[in-house]
């Protein structure tokens, strides 16, 4: 056991570097949700003006996607990371060390989870200093733990495809698995306002019910009946992708 | 001059269209955004100051274009880094290619690319429900605006390509695209913009080539916004094109 935690450990140790040692690569990823924040509330900040419109303002309504999506880059680039070390043999040597394919997996999940809380971390100094309300230290917390929980799903979607296609041009393929993830949401509006095909495809996408668990505290207090479900949609997403990245983790080499 | 343009054009287009995985996102994530942009803001046409449209996606569509439009810039540039790294251009230099081609060939290629941006994204709007107010007249409008928006944005991915050398810097501005594009009125009237982007969006080219296409499309063939589009764009490949031919001569200078 101490064994898999060292390999994980390793793994995510590698990650990390990533973000030392090729910064230029990392920049985009860590500005793009505070980019999309500011623009998104400069276009559409008067749409808080609508009737039943649920917050004061629309920035702090925005914020939360921005921190998914953070956690949406962050798993796409884990895969576009993965299809790299393919391309260029390193992968093949990893599946030669003594460890088991789903330790190896959870090392690059792990890398995914801590590494998503920087664009967060960045949107939301960003935020705040703009005058975004404190949602307070439980309410982060809680988002901090949903948005680690949508990186590790995202990286294990985005894992699936590198092992498939083994090429960084799928990296479009990853990113807008994720974006139409975390935007076919109540990302914009309230369920009320959304028009009915959107309301449709975001009632039946889990996604929603994290970016409300991550939404409630900024706009409100938060509550077991809106965290229970962004629980459970993330335990189904991480089971699922998780589930098949360890399929196609293990059906390497053969 | 003309036939050595031609030429290159060609050979770039056979390229992107080989390689359909850098052409999808041109209209993929600007039609993905678009339909984000439709299905959650549509009742904001509600809102006091937002002028009279049959439709939120009436409005939307020249947003939508000018992003795609911008993306093929984001492209060019990409491509145009590739021959650089793969050492195509320094063969072309070699060779006794008049100089000015290598630009224009590229540019060239970017504008039939912008065309087919631009017919995309008008038979999906009217697919989707979305009326040219403007007629066949309306549609020339809003394509002669975008070619030469295209052909601008496409020379100023060739001008940081020749600038950086490097494809993964030119792609590394791909978050820069979307925050000129909304310090402008492109997504929303000028009139309901949030400060800054109010006071920056009469500044920036972008507003008026957006709104340039969006009269025929939502409104009507008023002369004013659409000449004004056109004047923007024009400058922008005036402006774009100068500034690759000097990139291009420093780069020969180095050569």
């Amino acid at each position: 056991m101490s064994g898999d935690l060292r390999t994980i450990r390793a793994l995510m140790g590698r990650g990390l570097n990533e973000i030392l040692r090729v910064p230029g690569g990392a920049i985009p990823g860590v500005l793009a949700p505070t980019i999309f924040m500011l623009g998104l509330s400069a276009a559409f900040g008067k749409a808080a003006a609508l009737p039943n419109f649920t917050a004061d303002d629309f920035r702090t309504f925005i914020v939360p996607v921005g921190m998914l999506q953070g956690a949406g880059f962050t798993g796409a680039a884990t895969g576009v990371n993965l299809a790299r070390d393919i391309e260029q043999g390193w992968f093949d040597r990893l599946m030669l060390a003594p460890a088991r394919r789903s330790v190896l997996l959870a090392g690059v999940v792990a890398s995914a989870c801590l590494r998503c809380l920087l664009p967060a971390t960045f949107l939301l100094v960003v935020a705040f200093s703009l005058g975004v309300d404190w949602p307070g230290v439980g309410a982060l917390a809680l988002g901090a733990l949903l948005i680690m929980g949508l990186a590790a799903a995202a990286a294990c979607y985005a894992t699936v495809l590198a092992l498939r296609f083994r090429t960084q041009q799928a990296a479009p393929l990853m990113q807008v698995g994720t974006f139409v993830a975390i935007l076919f949401t109540t990302a914009y509006v309230p369920r009320e306002l959304l028009s009915d095909w959107l309301r449709a495809i975001a009632d039946l996408n889990p996604v929603t019910h994290v970016l409300e668990g991550v939404r409630q505290g900024f706009i409100g207090d938060v509550t077991w009946a809106q965290t229970w479900p962004a629980l459970v949609a993330l335990a189904g997403l991480v089971g699922l992708f998780g589930a098949l990245a360890v399929r196609g983790m293990r059906r390497q080499g053969r | 001059m003309i036939a050595a343009s031609v030429a290159l054009a060609r050979r770039a287009l056979r390229n992107a269209l080989r390689r359909p995985q850098f052409l999808a996102p041109l209209v993929l994530f600007p039609t993905l955004f678009l339909a984000v942009n439709v299905g959650g803001l549509e009742r904001t046409t509600s809102l006091q100051g937002f002028p009279q449209v049959d439709g939120f996606l009436d409005f939307q569509l020249a947003a939508a274009i000018t992003q795609s439009l911008l993306l093929g810039g984001v492209s060019a540039g990409i491509a145009a880094a590739l021959d650089i790294e793969g050492g195509f251009f320094d063969r072309l230099v070699a060779s006794p290619t008049p100089r000015l081609a290598i630009v224009l060939g590229r540019v060239l290629a970017a504008s039939v690319i912008a065309a087919i941006q631009v017919v995309y994204f008008l038979v999906l709007g009217l697919v989707f429900g979305a009326s040219i107010q403007g007629g066949a007249l309306g549609v020339l409008s809003v394509l002669a605006i975008g070619i030469v928006a295209g052909t601008g944005f496409g020379a100023l991915g060739m001008m940081i390509a020749l600038r950086t050398r490097n494809a993964s810097t030119v792609q590394g501005i791909f978050p820069l695209v979307f925050v000129i594009l909304f310090i402008s009125s492109a997504f929303f009237p000028r009139e309901l913009l949030s400060a800054p982007a109010d006071v920056l969006a009469a500044y920036n080219p972008l507003s008026y080539i957006a709104e340039g296409m969006r009269q025929p499309i939502a409104f009507d063939n008023a002369i004013g916004p659409v000449l004004e589009g056109l004047a923007a764009a024009a400058g922008v490949t005036v402006v774009a094109i100068g500034l690759s031919v000097l990139a291009l001569r420093g780069r020969l200078r180095e050569a």
